[in-house]
Protein backbone atom coordinates (compact mmCIF):
# COMPACT_ATOMS: atom_id res chain seq x y z
CA UNK A 1 0.00 0.00 0.00
CA UNK A 2 1.18 3.34 -0.86
CA UNK A 3 0.88 5.99 1.99
CA UNK A 4 -1.07 8.90 1.07
CA UNK A 5 -1.31 10.73 4.72
CA UNK A 6 1.11 9.40 7.50
CA UNK A 7 0.63 10.79 10.77
CA UNK A 8 3.74 9.80 13.32
CA UNK A 9 3.60 10.21 17.11
CA UNK A 10 1.99 14.21 16.65
CA UNK A 11 1.11 15.87 20.14
CA UNK A 12 0.01 19.23 20.43
CA UNK A 13 -1.87 21.25 23.47
CA UNK A 14 -3.57 24.32 23.59
CA UNK A 15 -2.48 25.38 27.25
CA UNK A 16 -3.80 22.91 29.38
CA UNK A 17 -5.63 20.71 26.97
CA UNK A 18 -3.97 18.15 25.77
CA UNK A 19 -5.79 18.17 21.66
CA UNK A 20 -3.12 15.31 20.37
CA UNK A 21 -1.58 13.15 22.76
CA UNK A 22 0.89 11.11 20.47
CA UNK A 23 -1.29 10.02 17.28
CA UNK A 24 0.08 7.85 14.95
CA UNK A 25 -2.07 6.35 11.64
CA UNK A 26 -1.44 5.66 8.01
CA UNK A 27 -3.45 6.10 5.16
CA UNK A 28 -3.32 4.23 2.02
CA UNK A 29 -3.72 5.94 -1.30
CA UNK A 30 -7.30 6.00 -2.76
CA UNK A 31 -8.30 4.91 0.52
CA UNK A 32 -11.70 6.76 2.17
CA UNK A 33 -10.54 6.24 5.41
CA UNK A 34 -13.15 7.66 8.29
CA UNK A 35 -11.77 9.96 11.52
CA UNK A 36 -14.62 9.42 13.74
CA UNK A 37 -15.08 10.41 17.63
CA UNK A 38 -16.87 12.68 19.98
CA UNK A 39 -16.82 16.72 19.79
CA UNK A 40 -13.43 17.10 21.81
CA UNK A 41 -11.83 14.14 20.46
CA UNK A 42 -9.11 15.64 18.45
CA UNK A 43 -10.30 15.24 14.67
CA UNK A 44 -10.23 18.67 13.88
CA UNK A 45 -7.08 19.42 15.22
CA UNK A 46 -5.56 16.82 13.44
CA UNK A 47 -6.87 18.06 10.27
CA UNK A 48 -5.76 21.43 10.81
CA UNK A 49 -2.08 19.93 11.31
CA UNK A 50 -2.30 17.88 8.30
CA UNK A 51 -3.58 20.97 6.85
CA UNK A 52 -0.85 23.01 8.15
CA UNK A 53 -3.50 25.45 10.34
CA UNK A 54 -2.13 24.10 13.84
CA UNK A 55 1.50 23.36 14.46
CA UNK A 56 2.00 20.47 16.16
CA UNK A 57 4.12 20.66 19.73
CA UNK A 58 6.36 17.29 18.43
CA UNK A 59 6.02 14.83 15.91
CA UNK A 60 5.33 14.27 11.83
CA UNK A 61 3.09 14.86 9.23
CA UNK A 62 3.32 14.24 5.39
CA UNK A 63 0.95 14.22 2.27
CA UNK A 64 1.91 12.38 -0.22
CA UNK A 65 5.57 11.99 1.39
CA UNK A 66 5.61 15.50 1.63
CA UNK A 67 6.29 16.50 5.27
CA UNK A 68 3.30 19.23 5.97
CA UNK A 69 6.03 22.31 8.05
CA UNK A 70 9.29 21.65 5.63
CA UNK A 71 8.24 21.03 2.55
CA UNK A 72 4.46 22.66 3.35
CA UNK A 73 4.38 23.88 -0.28
CA UNK A 74 4.85 20.24 -1.84
CA UNK A 75 2.24 19.54 0.31
CA UNK A 76 -0.35 21.97 0.70
CA UNK A 77 -0.07 21.61 -3.27
CA UNK A 78 -1.49 17.86 -2.50
CA UNK A 79 -4.61 18.26 -0.17
CA UNK A 80 -7.71 19.99 -0.49
CA UNK A 81 -9.85 20.36 3.05
CA UNK A 82 -13.22 20.97 3.48
CA UNK A 83 -13.29 23.40 6.53
CA UNK A 84 -15.91 22.24 9.54
CA UNK A 85 -16.99 25.96 10.10
CA UNK A 86 -19.31 27.47 7.37
CA UNK A 87 -16.92 29.99 5.95
CA UNK A 88 -16.85 32.33 2.72
CA UNK A 89 -15.71 35.85 1.55
CA UNK A 90 -18.71 37.70 1.41
CA UNK A 91 -17.28 40.35 -1.33
CA UNK A 92 -17.54 37.25 -4.48
CA UNK A 93 -19.87 35.03 -6.70
CA UNK A 94 -19.13 31.73 -6.71
CA UNK A 95 -17.54 31.71 -9.65
CA UNK A 96 -14.96 34.32 -8.46
CA UNK A 97 -14.83 32.36 -5.31
CA UNK A 98 -13.59 29.40 -7.16
CA UNK A 99 -11.11 31.19 -9.58
CA UNK A 100 -9.55 32.64 -6.94
CA UNK A 101 -8.96 29.99 -5.00
CA UNK A 102 -7.86 27.99 -8.48
CA UNK A 103 -5.03 30.90 -8.45
CA UNK A 104 -3.93 30.52 -5.02
CA UNK A 105 -3.06 27.16 -5.95
CA UNK A 106 -0.91 28.18 -8.72
CA UNK A 107 -3.88 27.33 -11.52
CA UNK A 108 -5.45 30.10 -13.67
CA UNK A 109 -8.24 29.20 -16.84
CA UNK A 110 -9.66 26.23 -15.41
CA UNK A 111 -13.14 27.07 -15.88
CA UNK A 112 -14.12 23.77 -17.41
CA UNK A 113 -13.63 21.90 -14.33
CA UNK A 114 -15.32 24.81 -11.88
CA UNK A 115 -17.91 24.42 -14.74
CA UNK A 116 -17.78 19.91 -13.86
CA UNK A 117 -17.89 20.73 -10.14
CA UNK A 118 -20.66 23.11 -10.33
CA UNK A 119 -22.29 20.71 -12.24
CA UNK A 120 -21.98 17.37 -10.14
CA UNK A 121 -22.74 19.62 -6.43
CA UNK A 122 -25.73 21.20 -8.54
CA UNK A 123 -24.52 24.75 -8.34
CA UNK A 124 -24.52 25.52 -12.15
CA UNK A 125 -27.33 27.73 -11.45
CA UNK A 126 -25.87 29.60 -8.60
CA UNK A 127 -22.17 30.40 -10.39
CA UNK A 128 -22.82 33.74 -10.62
CA UNK A 129 -24.78 34.79 -7.55
CA UNK A 130 -22.84 36.57 -4.37
CA UNK A 131 -21.83 33.87 -1.51
CA UNK A 132 -24.07 36.14 0.94
CA UNK A 133 -27.36 35.06 -0.99
CA UNK A 134 -26.69 31.45 -0.46
CA UNK A 135 -28.28 29.01 1.80
CA UNK A 136 -26.39 26.99 3.99
CA UNK A 137 -26.41 24.06 2.23
CA UNK A 138 -25.54 25.70 -0.83
CA UNK A 139 -22.50 27.69 0.54
CA UNK A 140 -21.47 24.12 2.44
CA UNK A 141 -20.99 22.68 -0.96
CA UNK A 142 -19.27 25.82 -2.27
CA UNK A 143 -16.94 24.72 0.51
CA UNK A 144 -16.36 21.03 -0.99
CA UNK A 145 -16.01 23.12 -4.33
CA UNK A 146 -12.85 25.17 -2.79
CA UNK A 147 -11.56 22.21 -1.96
CA UNK A 148 -11.32 20.51 -5.75
CA UNK A 149 -10.66 23.18 -7.89
CA UNK A 150 -6.35 22.35 -7.93
CA UNK A 151 -7.86 18.36 -8.40
CA UNK A 152 -5.71 17.56 -5.14
CA UNK A 153 -5.50 13.38 -4.71
CA UNK A 154 -5.77 13.68 -1.11
CA UNK A 155 -9.18 14.76 -0.05
CA UNK A 156 -10.49 16.00 3.52
CA UNK A 157 -13.77 16.33 4.26
CA UNK A 158 -14.10 17.68 7.69
CA UNK A 159 -18.17 17.33 8.45
CA UNK A 160 -19.14 17.97 5.43
CA UNK A 161 -22.74 17.07 5.23
CA UNK A 162 -23.76 19.10 8.43
CA UNK A 163 -27.06 21.13 7.47
CA UNK A 164 -27.11 19.96 3.74
CA UNK A 165 -30.37 18.59 2.78
CA UNK A 166 -31.01 14.77 2.14
CA UNK A 167 -31.12 15.00 -1.36
CA UNK A 168 -28.09 16.99 -1.89
CA UNK A 169 -26.00 14.74 0.60
CA UNK A 170 -26.45 12.03 -1.56
CA UNK A 171 -25.45 13.84 -4.40
CA UNK A 172 -22.43 14.87 -2.63
CA UNK A 173 -21.36 11.45 -1.56
CA UNK A 174 -21.86 10.31 -5.00
CA UNK A 175 -19.24 12.72 -6.51
CA UNK A 176 -16.70 12.36 -3.70
CA UNK A 177 -17.17 8.25 -4.21
CA UNK A 178 -16.23 8.93 -8.07
CA UNK A 179 -13.53 11.09 -7.21
CA UNK A 180 -12.43 8.15 -5.09
CA UNK A 181 -13.13 5.45 -7.35
CA UNK A 182 -10.49 7.58 -9.75
CA UNK A 183 -8.02 7.48 -7.50
CA UNK A 184 -8.20 10.36 -5.19
CA UNK A 185 -7.54 9.70 -1.09
CA UNK A 186 -10.31 10.71 1.10
CA UNK A 187 -9.83 11.50 4.44
CA UNK A 188 -13.81 11.98 6.40
CA UNK A 189 -14.90 13.01 9.79
CA UNK A 190 -18.29 13.07 10.69
CA UNK A 191 -21.07 12.31 13.08
CA UNK A 192 -23.13 10.69 10.70
CA UNK A 193 -22.17 7.34 11.93
CA UNK A 194 -24.28 5.38 8.46
CA UNK A 195 -22.57 7.83 6.39
CA UNK A 196 -19.12 6.63 7.88
CA UNK A 197 -20.08 2.97 7.59
CA UNK A 198 -21.75 3.05 4.12
CA UNK A 199 -18.54 5.00 2.66
CA UNK A 200 -15.50 4.15 4.84
CA UNK A 201 -12.89 1.30 4.21
CA UNK A 202 -10.54 1.90 6.79
CA UNK A 203 -11.66 3.89 9.85
CA UNK A 204 -10.08 5.02 13.23
CA UNK A 205 -11.81 6.40 16.28
CA UNK A 206 -10.39 8.80 18.77
CA UNK A 207 -10.90 9.79 22.21
CA UNK A 208 -9.18 12.53 24.16
CA UNK A 209 -6.53 13.13 21.44
CA UNK A 210 -5.60 9.27 21.22
CA UNK A 211 -6.50 6.46 18.43
CA UNK A 212 -8.71 3.91 20.35
CA UNK A 213 -9.66 1.97 17.42
CA UNK A 214 -7.89 1.72 13.76
CA UNK A 215 -9.37 -1.06 11.28
CA UNK A 216 -11.40 -1.51 8.25
CA UNK A 217 -14.76 -1.27 8.23
CA UNK A 218 -15.74 -4.77 8.02
CA UNK A 219 -12.84 -5.98 10.64
CA UNK A 220 -14.33 -3.32 13.29
CA UNK A 221 -17.70 -4.71 12.62
CA UNK A 222 -16.91 -8.49 12.51
CA UNK A 223 -16.01 -8.53 16.00
CA UNK A 224 -19.60 -7.39 17.37
CA UNK A 225 -22.03 -9.52 14.34
CA UNK A 226 -25.17 -8.10 14.01
CA UNK A 227 -24.07 -4.48 15.96
CA UNK A 228 -23.74 -1.57 13.72
CA UNK A 229 -21.22 0.89 13.77
CA UNK A 230 -23.02 3.65 15.96
CA UNK A 231 -22.96 0.45 18.43
CA UNK A 232 -19.33 -0.14 18.58
CA UNK A 233 -18.70 3.45 18.53
CA UNK A 234 -20.52 4.04 21.96
CA UNK A 235 -18.98 0.73 23.01
CA UNK A 236 -15.60 1.88 22.64
CA UNK A 237 -16.06 5.35 23.83
CA UNK A 238 -17.73 3.96 26.60
CA UNK A 239 -14.74 1.41 27.44
CA UNK B 1 3.63 33.78 -9.37
CA UNK B 2 0.15 33.16 -10.08
CA UNK B 3 -0.44 32.83 -5.77
CA UNK B 4 0.94 36.01 -5.41
CA UNK B 5 -1.31 37.86 -8.28
CA UNK B 6 -4.28 36.21 -7.34
CA UNK B 7 -3.78 37.43 -3.85
CA UNK B 8 -3.02 40.58 -4.80
CA UNK B 9 -5.71 40.52 -7.86
CA UNK B 10 -8.25 39.65 -5.01
CA UNK B 11 -7.52 42.57 -2.51
CA UNK B 12 -7.55 45.17 -4.95
CA UNK B 13 -11.11 43.61 -6.21
CA UNK B 14 -12.31 43.76 -2.36
CA UNK B 15 -12.01 47.35 -2.05
CA UNK B 16 -12.56 48.01 -5.52
CA UNK B 17 -16.21 46.90 -5.10
CA UNK B 18 -17.05 49.32 -2.59
CA UNK B 19 -14.81 51.95 -3.76
CA UNK B 20 -17.68 54.67 -2.32
CA UNK B 21 -16.59 53.59 0.57
CA UNK B 22 -12.68 53.12 0.23
CA UNK B 23 -11.78 55.51 -2.59
CA UNK B 24 -14.27 58.01 -3.15
CA UNK B 25 -15.38 58.67 0.69
CA UNK B 26 -11.72 59.84 1.65
CA UNK B 27 -10.95 62.03 -1.43
CA UNK B 28 -14.35 63.84 0.09
CA UNK B 29 -12.58 63.98 3.74
CA UNK B 30 -9.54 65.38 2.62
CA UNK B 31 -11.75 67.76 -0.04
CA UNK B 32 -13.81 69.34 2.65
CA UNK B 33 -10.37 70.20 4.93
CA UNK B 34 -9.47 72.25 2.17
CA UNK B 35 -12.16 74.05 1.43
CA UNK B 36 -12.51 74.51 5.32
CA UNK B 37 -8.79 75.59 5.88
CA UNK B 38 -8.14 76.80 3.03
CA UNK B 39 -11.42 79.73 2.55
CA UNK B 40 -10.16 80.92 6.37
CA UNK B 41 -6.58 81.02 6.45
CA UNK B 42 -5.50 81.10 2.52
CA UNK B 43 -5.31 85.11 2.67
CA UNK B 44 -3.60 85.66 5.82
CA UNK B 45 -1.27 82.49 6.19
CA UNK B 46 1.75 81.51 4.34
CA UNK B 47 4.46 78.56 5.05
CA UNK B 48 7.84 78.49 4.02
CA UNK B 49 6.75 81.62 1.93
CA UNK B 50 3.84 79.23 0.10
CA UNK B 51 0.08 80.09 0.23
CA UNK B 52 -1.67 78.21 2.90
CA UNK B 53 -4.25 76.09 0.66
CA UNK B 54 -0.99 74.91 -1.43
CA UNK B 55 0.86 73.87 1.19
CA UNK B 56 -2.07 71.97 2.83
CA UNK B 57 -2.07 69.92 0.09
CA UNK B 58 0.53 67.60 -0.41
CA UNK B 59 -0.15 67.03 3.66
CA UNK B 60 -3.80 66.57 3.05
CA UNK B 61 -2.69 63.50 -0.14
CA UNK B 62 -0.11 61.77 2.21
CA UNK B 63 -2.11 61.32 5.12
CA UNK B 64 -4.91 59.88 2.73
CA UNK B 65 -2.78 57.50 1.20
CA UNK B 66 -1.31 56.42 4.57
CA UNK B 67 -4.23 55.92 6.25
CA UNK B 68 -6.24 54.32 3.70
CA UNK B 69 -2.96 51.88 3.08
CA UNK B 70 -3.01 51.32 6.88
CA UNK B 71 -7.10 50.44 6.39
CA UNK B 72 -7.40 48.23 3.60
CA UNK B 73 -4.69 45.32 4.70
CA UNK B 74 -5.63 45.96 8.47
CA UNK B 75 -9.31 45.70 7.92
CA UNK B 76 -9.02 42.59 5.49
CA UNK B 77 -6.99 40.49 7.53
CA UNK B 78 -9.20 41.28 10.10
CA UNK B 79 -12.54 40.45 8.71
CA UNK B 80 -10.99 37.43 7.43
CA UNK B 81 -10.01 36.47 10.46
CA UNK B 82 -13.34 36.63 12.12
CA UNK B 83 -15.70 35.49 9.52
CA UNK B 84 -13.26 32.47 9.30
CA UNK B 85 -12.10 33.25 5.47
CA UNK B 86 -8.56 33.40 6.23
CA UNK B 87 -8.49 29.64 5.80
CA UNK B 88 -8.66 30.38 2.53
CA UNK B 89 -5.76 31.83 1.93
CA UNK B 90 -3.47 29.79 4.56
CA UNK B 91 -4.41 26.15 3.44
CA UNK B 92 -2.93 27.16 -0.05
CA UNK B 93 0.84 26.60 -1.13
CA UNK B 94 1.62 30.95 -0.76
CA UNK B 95 4.70 31.65 0.95
CA UNK B 96 4.69 34.17 3.39
CA UNK B 97 6.92 36.40 1.25
CA UNK B 98 3.98 36.20 -1.66
CA UNK B 99 1.63 37.10 1.18
CA UNK B 100 3.20 39.69 2.39
CA UNK B 101 3.88 41.52 -0.74
CA UNK B 102 0.15 40.98 -2.28
CA UNK B 103 -1.28 42.68 0.73
CA UNK B 104 1.40 45.64 1.04
CA UNK B 105 0.86 46.22 -2.42
CA UNK B 106 -3.13 46.22 -2.93
CA UNK B 107 -3.00 48.93 0.30
CA UNK B 108 -0.41 50.36 -1.83
CA UNK B 109 -2.63 50.68 -4.42
CA UNK B 110 -5.48 51.91 -2.72
CA UNK B 111 -3.30 54.73 -1.11
CA UNK B 112 -2.02 55.66 -4.16
CA UNK B 113 -6.04 56.08 -5.87
CA UNK B 114 -7.02 58.02 -2.81
CA UNK B 115 -3.70 59.86 -3.05
CA UNK B 116 -4.18 60.47 -6.94
CA UNK B 117 -8.00 60.80 -6.36
CA UNK B 118 -7.25 64.13 -3.67
CA UNK B 119 -5.23 65.74 -6.06
CA UNK B 120 -7.37 65.51 -8.57
CA UNK B 121 -10.09 66.95 -6.66
CA UNK B 122 -8.04 69.64 -5.18
CA UNK B 123 -5.96 70.86 -7.92
CA UNK B 124 -8.29 73.16 -9.40
CA UNK B 125 -8.54 75.30 -5.97
CA UNK B 126 -4.41 76.47 -5.50
CA UNK B 127 -1.56 77.08 -7.27
CA UNK B 128 0.27 73.88 -7.02
CA UNK B 129 4.02 73.15 -8.03
CA UNK B 130 5.90 70.56 -8.75
CA UNK B 131 9.44 70.79 -7.81
CA UNK B 132 11.24 67.48 -7.04
CA UNK B 133 8.65 64.53 -8.85
CA UNK B 134 11.39 61.91 -7.89
CA UNK B 135 10.80 62.68 -4.08
CA UNK B 136 7.11 62.64 -4.54
CA UNK B 137 7.18 59.25 -5.86
CA UNK B 138 9.92 58.11 -3.84
CA UNK B 139 8.10 59.38 -0.42
CA UNK B 140 5.13 58.57 -1.29
CA UNK B 141 5.84 54.58 -2.78
CA UNK B 142 7.87 54.11 0.92
CA UNK B 143 5.52 55.49 3.36
CA UNK B 144 2.16 54.06 1.43
CA UNK B 145 4.12 50.73 1.89
CA UNK B 146 5.34 50.93 5.26
CA UNK B 147 1.56 52.04 6.40
CA UNK B 148 0.17 48.56 4.72
CA UNK B 149 3.05 46.49 6.24
CA UNK B 150 1.78 48.22 9.50
CA UNK B 151 -2.17 47.71 8.41
CA UNK B 152 -0.51 43.97 8.33
CA UNK B 153 0.67 43.58 11.80
CA UNK B 154 -2.61 45.42 13.25
CA UNK B 155 -4.87 42.86 11.21
CA UNK B 156 -2.59 40.17 12.51
CA UNK B 157 -2.51 41.11 15.96
CA UNK B 158 -6.04 42.37 17.06
CA UNK B 159 -8.97 39.72 17.56
CA UNK B 160 -12.08 42.45 17.70
CA UNK B 161 -12.80 45.36 15.34
CA UNK B 162 -13.07 47.25 18.58
CA UNK B 163 -9.80 47.18 18.79
CA UNK B 164 -8.62 47.78 15.92
CA UNK B 165 -10.25 51.26 15.91
CA UNK B 166 -8.81 51.45 19.08
CA UNK B 167 -5.25 51.30 17.12
CA UNK B 168 -6.53 53.74 14.19
CA UNK B 169 -7.87 55.95 16.88
CA UNK B 170 -5.30 56.29 19.32
CA UNK B 171 -2.14 55.57 17.33
CA UNK B 172 -2.40 56.24 13.63
CA UNK B 173 -4.68 59.20 14.13
CA UNK B 174 -2.45 60.95 15.71
CA UNK B 175 0.53 60.07 14.39
CA UNK B 176 -0.63 61.50 10.89
CA UNK B 177 -2.63 64.91 12.49
CA UNK B 178 0.31 65.85 14.37
CA UNK B 179 2.97 65.22 11.98
CA UNK B 180 2.56 68.66 10.06
CA UNK B 181 0.34 67.70 7.64
CA UNK B 182 -1.65 70.85 8.42
CA UNK B 183 1.24 73.35 10.17
CA UNK B 184 5.22 73.58 9.84
CA UNK B 185 6.68 72.28 13.08
CA UNK B 186 8.72 75.64 13.44
CA UNK B 187 5.29 77.14 14.22
CA UNK B 188 5.37 74.77 16.86
CA UNK B 189 6.98 75.35 20.63
CA UNK B 190 10.60 73.94 20.77
CA UNK B 191 9.74 71.10 22.74
CA UNK B 192 6.94 69.76 20.48
CA UNK B 193 9.48 70.62 17.98
CA UNK B 194 11.61 67.83 19.58
CA UNK B 195 9.17 65.94 19.87
CA UNK B 196 7.54 65.84 15.81
CA UNK B 197 11.56 64.42 15.13
CA UNK B 198 10.50 61.23 17.13
CA UNK B 199 6.89 61.17 14.76
CA UNK B 200 8.02 59.47 11.41
CA UNK B 201 4.94 60.28 9.90
CA UNK B 202 6.66 63.74 9.77
CA UNK B 203 9.33 62.75 7.94
CA UNK B 204 7.05 61.43 5.37
CA UNK B 205 4.96 64.54 4.93
CA UNK B 206 7.83 66.85 4.92
CA UNK B 207 9.88 65.08 2.30
CA UNK B 208 6.91 64.80 0.56
CA UNK B 209 5.89 68.35 0.39
CA UNK B 210 9.51 68.88 -0.58
CA UNK B 211 8.97 67.95 -3.59
CA UNK B 212 6.01 69.84 -4.53
CA UNK B 213 7.67 73.16 -3.03
CA UNK B 214 11.78 72.58 -2.84
CA UNK B 215 10.98 73.47 1.07
CA UNK B 216 11.10 71.71 4.00
CA UNK B 217 11.80 71.52 7.91
CA UNK B 218 14.38 69.24 7.10
CA UNK B 219 16.28 67.59 4.76
CA UNK B 220 14.73 65.67 2.03
CA UNK B 221 17.84 62.78 2.59
CA UNK B 222 17.27 62.28 5.84
CA UNK B 223 13.82 62.14 5.96
CA UNK B 224 13.70 59.31 3.23
CA UNK B 225 16.58 57.54 5.33
CA UNK B 226 14.10 57.34 8.41
CA UNK B 227 11.19 56.58 6.30
CA UNK B 228 13.00 53.75 4.45
CA UNK B 229 14.71 52.80 7.87
CA UNK B 230 10.98 52.52 9.32
CA UNK B 231 9.39 50.92 6.45
CA UNK B 232 12.86 47.76 6.24
CA UNK B 233 11.97 47.41 10.11
CA UNK B 234 8.79 47.09 9.96
CA UNK B 235 8.80 44.76 7.27
CA UNK B 236 11.70 43.08 8.71
CA UNK B 237 8.94 42.31 11.69
CA UNK B 238 5.79 41.67 9.20
CA UNK B 239 7.73 38.66 7.76
CA UNK B 240 9.02 37.28 10.81
CA UNK B 241 5.66 37.33 12.37
CA UNK B 242 4.16 35.34 9.08
CA UNK B 243 6.83 33.08 9.32
CA UNK B 244 6.02 31.77 12.63
CA UNK B 245 2.33 32.17 11.62
CA UNK B 246 1.55 34.54 14.99
CA UNK B 247 -1.90 34.60 15.64
CA UNK B 248 -2.59 33.20 12.54
CA UNK B 249 -1.69 29.51 12.75
CA UNK B 250 -2.17 27.69 15.95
Amino acid sequence: MTTAVSIINVVKRFGSLQALAGVSLDIGEGDFFGLLGPNGAGKTTLISALAGLVRPDSGVLKVMGHDVVRDFRAARRLLGVVPQELVFDPFFSVRETLRIQSGYFGIRKNDDWIDEILANLDLTGKADTNMRRLSGGMKRRVLVAQALVHKPPVIVLDEPTAGVDVELRQGLWQFIRRLNAEGHTIVLTTHYLEEAEALCKRIALMKQGRVVALDTTANLLAGHPGDSLEDVFIRTMRA
Amino acid sequence: MIGFWTLFEKEILRFWKVAFQTVAAPVLTALLYLLIFSHVLDQHVRVHGVPYGSFLIPGLIMMQVLQNAFANSSSSLIQAKITGSIVFVLLPPISYGAFFAAYVLAALARGLMVGVGVLLATVWFVDLQVVAPGWIVAFVLVSGALFGALGMIAGIWVEKFDQLAGFQNFLIMPLTMLSGVFYSIHSLPAFWQGVSHYNPVFYMIDGFRYGFFGVSDVSPLLSFAVVFACFAGVTLLTLELLRRGWKLRG
